[in-house]
């Protein structure tokens, strides 16, 4: 029976036939993907890809590869999440896997320790100015300000010259770039102190990931920034008319994304011990694939963190069902490209299906 | 002057040579509906720019709400208590009901500057409020205005003005797109605000909505006003032949 609530002016309609947010669609398609990888383990390796099949190991999951599967996306994850509030605000961030680049560069050398087996660190870019053993607050803040700076540069260009965002960020992406590459004339800055490694360490990344996850994707429910996030990414013009401040709003929001590809950053040298200036590429294109598997629009408007973070988890079971397989990495850029192409194509069908049934 | 909420004296505009608007007088009333009427090119929405200044006009003077105002642009007029329904519907696609009515102007719990947290219980009422208050149906709040037809759109963009305005609200041709069925509920829409007591001007084409909807219709010819007549005074026959000009307002506007 069909169950009916009521709205307002006496007009009822049926609740069950409200569509069901596109976050779930995109779980579904999680699920599916790992019951198929499951299968195909269970069936032609007689090994599971979930689930414990080690009589010396205690649990029911394979904790070791769950764990794999969400850190190996944790820190494009935390790129993606700022580039899901731009994309949602009508915009598009190219220039965040430079930012990586050029922010672990410069971070990382604030974060040096003064000597190596009791030799003075041969890496150390400020030896000479005695800016080794720092605090790690230091590295982190000098992190932060890169982001901050280059989302202001970003956010500016777009709000004040409107340039389209695909210009000011792919203009962003090679100055960062160059300037990963210029500070340290191309040599790769090592030897971090232990308390900045541990940012990185173990766990961490999915820690960080998945708290910064939950901040943002109440930030985008529940305030202000949010709504007005939907609403410029929805009608611009509209936004304008109702007194939002469409030049303040863009701006910051280009300047989180930049503080979160910064983090991001932070994570990425601090995990791998290193910066070097060629670190991030291609990271802005995973980040945005998994915001738009995840059923953000890139027309804007629509979309939730959430949605990313699923889409992240795509990202990541489809990478550790490959390896599980044991099929080459070549494979995996293919398959991700056709299913970047393929969930956008499944969100304008489901949006035709819904606009027909409305 | 006291129940006068606009008055406008030699209201002004030119583009350059061309005077798309000429010494415009004009009053409203407390609770007073005005329809305005006229050709295409008559100067009736210019006047109605003015007014909202989405353009600034060229000489007059305007008194809203008993001062005389000089608003820079049309946010300091919609927060003096000005709204407009525009033609092209400002709303935005993809966010619902209540967002839509608060739009730039939300409720907060608490003040975090841009990450203010929303006070969604209080917006949901109120919507629910401004939408009884109006006579507006909507079957569900919650779903996105992307999927609501032309006249809810329209009801949505409308319940907005009269949630806030309470002072003055002009629509420009608020049917125009709309289909029969969804002319009558903005139709009914516009009979609510007037049992209401709010004052509201209407620009439109439709002779019968005009009778049916206004207390007195001015008609616009050429940049001027050429008549201001009051509806029981009048017919339309003899409005439309103000419109087209076959009869000039002089005569009547002098006596």
């Amino acid at each position: 029976m069909a169950q009916t609530s009521h709205g307002v002016g006496g007009l009822s309609y049926d609740a069950k036939k409200r569509a069901w947010p596109a976050e779930f669609n995109v779980f579904l398609a999680l699920v599916i993907l790992i019951v198929v990888f499951e299968l195909i383990g269970r069936i032609f390796l007689g090994d599971s890809f979930l689930f414990n099949t080690r009589s010396d190991v205690s649990g029911i999951f394979n904790e070791a590869r769950l764990q794999i599967i969400i850190l190996q996306v944790s820190i494009v994850g935390i790129i993606a999440i700022g580039v899901t509030q731009v994309i949602i605000c009508g915009g598009i961030d190219l220039s965040s896997g430079s930012i990586v680049g050029a922010t672990a560069m410069i971070a990382m050398s604030f974060a040096q320790v003064a000597t190596v087996n009791g030799n003075p660190n041969p890496k150390a870019m400020f030896l000479a100015q005695g800016w080794t053993d720092l605090p790690v607050i230091v590295p982190v803040l000098v992190a932060i300000g890169c982001g901050l700076l280059a989302g202001l540069v970003n956010g500016s260009l777009i709000a004040y010259t409107r340039i389209p965002p695909f210009i000011a960020t792919l203009g962003m992406m090679v100055t960062a770039r160059g300037i990963a590459k210029w500070w340290s004339k191309g040599q790769p800055i090592s030897f971090p102190t232990d308390s900045f490694a541990a940012i990185g360490k173990g766990l961490m990344p999915v820690i960080i990931f998945l708290s910064l996850a939950v901040l943002f994707q109440l930030i985008m429910t529940y305030t202000r920034y949010g709504k007005h996030c939907y609403a410029i990414g929805s009608n611009e013009d509209a936004a304008r008319m109702s007194g939002i401040k469409i030049a303040n709003h863009k701006i910051l929001v280009y300047v989180i994304a930049g503080v979160l590809a910064a983090l991001a950053a932070v994570v990425l040298s601090s995990k791998n011990l290193t910066a070097q200036s060629g670190m991030g590429v291609m990271y802005e294109l995973d980040a945005i694939a998994m915001a738009v598997i995840g059923g953000v629009s890139l027309s804007g408007g629509r979309g939730s963190i959430i949605g990313t973070v699923i889409g992240s988890l795509i990202f990541g079971v489809i990478i550790s069902g490959f390896t599980f397989l044991r099929l080459d990495a070549y494979y995996q850029e293919m398959v991700k490209g056709v299913i970047i192409v393929g969930a956008v194509v499944l969100d304008q069908w489901r949006q035709r299906l819904r606009a027909l049934r409305a | 002057m006291s129940d006068i909420v606009l008055k406008t004296e030699n209201l002004t505009k030119r583009y350059g040579g061309v005077h798309a608007l000429e010494g415009a007088n004009f009053e409203l009333r407390k609770g007073e509906h005005v329809a305005i009427m006229g050709d295409n090119g008559a100067g009736k929405s210019t006047f109605v720019r003015q007014i909202t200044a989405v353009e600034q006009r060229t000489s007059g003077q305007i008194w809203f709400d008993g001062k005389e105002v000089n608003f820079a642009g049309p946010i300091e007029a919609r927060t003096a208590g000005i709204e407009t329904v525009f033609q092209n519907l400002a709303l935005a696609d993809d966010l619902d009901v209540p967002s839509n009515l608060f739009l730039g102007r939300e409720k907060v719990l608490f003040n975090l500057g841009p990450f203010s947290i929303l006070d969604r219980k209080y917006m949901r009422k109120a919507t629910e409020a401004a939408l009884i208050r109006t006579a507006v149906k909507i079957p569900n709040l919650s779903n996105t205005i992307r999927h609501m037809s032309g006249g809810q759109r329209q009801c949505v963009a409308i319940a907005r003005t009269a949630t806030f305005a309470s002072k003055l609200i002009i629509m420009d041709e608020p049917t125009a797109a709309l289909g029969v069925q969804e002319t009558a509920q903005v139709e009914n829409i516009i009979r609510t605000l007037k049992d209401n007591g709010e004052p509201l001007i209407l620009i439109s084409h439709n002779m019968r909505q005009v009778f049916d909807l206004c207390d007195r219709i001015v008609v616009f010819r050429r940049g001027r006003i050429v008549a201001n007549l009051r509806k029981q005074d009048t017919d339309g026959q003899d409005v439309v032949s103000y419109i087209t000009g076959a009869k000039t307002g002089e005569a009547e506007l002098a006596a």
